[in-house]
């Protein structure tokens, strides 16, 4: 078997906000020091790479309609946090990976038009997860 | 060689950490990078990645909150 690389590969299949920022800031917290990142977005995870999807998810605990997820972001941008699309913008420039899942495209009628086509890498299946995911020192579900 | 001045003060994670790899990835080997900043863990992790990046840490310096770190792209011996 090929010797494990230095290298993060993260599922992104929640298209919660909160959780989208957890796999941007590991992944470019990984790409920082050194590593190699792809990220492999499929199910509720894909819409937020749908245009203008980016900032558009709930928060995966006390959503309450909106309320809580304007809370937050009050909050992060009193707290200067960097926002979904620079961290996107910055995971690129540091060479990580988007990849997105052609089965989710199939299934919720989505064309790779709708799509941000400037950050996906390559539109792809299970077997190049793995193909991805079976050498790499760090694997994440989120 | 140039120095390189990266100002992270009030940023928080992961900016500082992304900022100083964008800066080391445009620098030519032997640039001196220094990164300024306030995030408390940074100081702790910048150097992290300096040593994971088998790069050189010339310094870290501390006054009150703002924290200054030194770091030369060339690879450590």
């Amino acid at each position: 078997m090929a010797e494990q690389q230095d290298k993060a590969t993260i599922i992104v299949h929640s298209g919660d906000m909160d959780k989208l920022y957890s796999a941007l800031i590991v992944g470019n917290g990984a790409l920082a020091m050194g590593m190699d990142v792809s990220l492999f977005f499929t199910f509720w995870g894909l819409l937020r790479l749908k245009k203008g999807g980016l900032e558009k998810g709930p928060l995966s605990k006390m959503h309450m309609f909106g309320l809580g997820k304007l809370m937050v972001k009050m909050k992060m941008k009193k707290q200067n946090v960097a926002s979904l699309e620079r961290m996107m913008q910055d995971f690129k420039e540091l060479g990580g990976k988007i990849l997105a899942c052609d089965m989710t495209m199939d299934i919720m009628g989505i064309k790779p038009e709708d799509l941000r086509q400037d950050l996906i890498g390559d539109y792809c299946g299970v077997g190049t997860y793995l193909d991805e995911a079976r050498n790499s020192k760090i694997t994440l579900f989120i | 060689m140039t120095e390189i001045v990266v100002d992270c003060t009030g940023e928080t994670c992961p900016v500082p950490l992304v900022e100083t790899r964008k800066a080391l990835r445009k620098a030519a080997d032997g640039d001196i990078i220094e990164v300024i900043g306030t995030h408390p863990s940074s100081k702790k992790e910048i150097p992290m990645a300096v040593k994971a990046l088998g790069l050189k840490l010339l310094g870290v310096e501390e006054s009150g909150d703002i924290w200054k770190i030194r770091i030369k792209k060339e690879k450590e011996n």
